[in-house]
This record gives structure tokens, C-alpha cells and sequence, in this order.
């Protein structure tokens, strides 16, 4: 499969001494790319780091530390931050990649390089 | 860690910490994705709600990533809170083919219990970063009260 999304291994996960949430994600391809959308609620722009490695990227999202004064009744919500790794297609030029955060929700824009996109050819 | 030689387990001498740290392992793997994919599979999402309270009000927040304010309904039905609301996540026909697909997309509800009466004509609600934040006052009588001796 060509996609971007490769998760890596869980048992790498756990063998790390902080635990994280891995995101919910929706992953699209069309001919000029891909958009992956991640839902990291209780996270905004300042708390995302996104960082690419030999074709790998990977999506950390801190939620902002809890500022109230109140006693906790019942929580549902996971504490942890979120992060997960994707495996890159060679077709997206990593460079043009571009992020946008709204309302808890991480959207990639991942342009494929101009020489893989189709092209029609004008015959002269 | 300690690193033991690993045995069948009908002809090992009883050994209780490799029994419990199996066992524990075997509990990880179990809450590695609590009802994840369960919830998947039968496509509905209940949205992770937390409850507080503090002396003057009750505050009940829930993820909600990804929405537009005017697609939640909050409503409050003797003593339960409701929150409803339609999540529109366009789908592949607008954006290619799909290569993955785990985001719910629809219909929700969730209802919370409150602990104690509440003012239903000054309850407020916030919506940032994909968590909503409800506040409800305390009705009078639910308030802690000092009580003089004499």
C-alpha cells in the first residue's frame, strides 16, 4: 500500500516510559496529494510538534495542563498526549507540507512532488 | 527487569511474579484501546466527558474535537445534562480516495447526571480547542453552608 499512514509498532509504544494517546485520524489521497486530519482534543497550536525523519513523521500534540480549581468528580478523558508516527509516501514533496489546528483538530495538507502528479499532454 | 529462562508453564516450579507479570501483560493489552475499536465497529461515539466541582458550581467538560459551535445542543432535563449534537466530516468524494477512516461522523448524544441541584437559568458554555465547557451554578440550597454554634 502506498499510503501515508504506516502506524509503527505497538510494542515499541510500550516500551517507552511515557504513555501516549494515538489520534484519531481520516487520511484522503487525491492527484495533488494527501490531507490528514488527526483529532487531538484540549490541544492548540503552541502545545503540536510535528517533525520529519527519513520519510517518517511524526504528530505530537501536549494538551494544555488543566488550570481549574475544582475537585475532580469523574474523568473520562485520557491525561496523556497524543502522538503517533506515519510512514511518508517518497511522492510527497516533505517540504510544502503545511498544518492547520482548528478546534482540536490537526489538519495536514501533504502535496505529492509535481514530477508524480498526472499531467495531461497537449498533443501539438 | 530480571531476565528468566522461559518454561511451560504445566512443568515450571510455582512461580507467582512471572504468573502476575504475565497477567499484567495480559491486562495492558486489554486497555491498550479501551472499547476503540469496539466503538468503531458499531459506529457511534460517546464523547469522553469529566465532571468537577468547586464551592459555587458544577463544570462539565467534554471532547468534542473538530466541530462548529452551532452544531452542539446542550439542554438540561431534571437533574441530567444533555449534550446532542451532528458531526459533518466530508467524506471521499470531495477529497479522493479514503486510506483511512477512524473520525465518527454523525449523530451524537451523551447525558450527564449532575451531583447536585443546579440554577438552569445561568448555566454557561464555552467551546476551545475541540473541549466544551459547561458551568453550572449551584442552586442556593446546594451550596455548603456554615452553620454558627452558639
Amino acid at each position: 500500500m502506498n499510503a501515508v499512514a504506516q502506524p509503527e509498532s505497538k510494542r515499541e509504544e510500550n516500551a517507552r516510559p511515557i504513555s501516549y494517546v494515538s489520534p484519531d485520524v481520516n487520511i484522503f489521497e487525491n492527484k495533488d496529494g494527501y490531507v490528514l486530519e488527526a483529532e487531538m482534543p484540549g490541544v492548540n497550536k503552541e502545545g503540536l510538534e510535528i517533525t520529519l525523519e527519513n520519510n517518517q513523521m511524526t504528530i505530537v500534540g501536549r494538551r494544555r495542563p488543566e488550570n481549574l480549581n475544582a475537585d475532580v468528580l469523574y474523568r473520562e478523558s485520557r491525561q496523556a498526549d497524543f502522538r503517533r508516527v506515519f510512514e511518508l509516501d517518497p511522492a510527497i514533496d516533505s517540504s510544502k507540507i503545511s498544518a492547520r489546528m482548528d478546534q482540536g483538530v490537526l489538519t495536514l495538507t501533504l502535496p505529492k512532488t509535481e514530477k508524480v502528479k498526472p499531467r495531461k499532454i497537449s498533443i501539438s | 527487569m530480571t531476565l528468566t529462562r522461559w518454561q511451560r508453564p504445566g512443568l515450571s516450579a510455582f512461580d507467582p511474579f512471572g504468573q502476575i507479570s504475565q497477567l499484567r501483560e495480559e491486562v495492558n493489552r486489554l486497555f491498550e484501546s479501551p472499547f476503540g475499536n469496539l466503538t468503531q465497529g458499531f459506529n457511534t461515539w460517546s464523547p469522553a466527558v469529566d465532571l468537577y466541582e468547586d464551592k459555587n458550581n458544577i463544570i462539565v467538560k467534554a471532547e468534542l474535537p473538530g466541530m462548529k459551535k452551532e452544531e452542539i445542543n446542550v439542554s438540561l432535563h431534571e437533574g441530567a445534562l444533555l449534550i446532542s449534537g451532528e458531526r459533518k466530516i466530508e467524506r471521499e468524494e470531495d477529497k479522493g480516495d479514503t486510506h483511512r477512516s477512524e473520525r465518527f461522523s454523525g449523530h451524537f448524544q451523551r447525558s450527564v447526571t449532575l451531583p447536585t441541584a443546579v440554577d438552569a437559568t445561568k448555566v454557561g458554555a464555552s467551546y476551545k480547542d475541540g473541549i466544551l465547557t459547561i458551568t453550572l451554578p449551584k442552586s442556593e440550597e446546594a451550596k455548603p453552608k456554615q452553620i454558627e454554634v452558639n
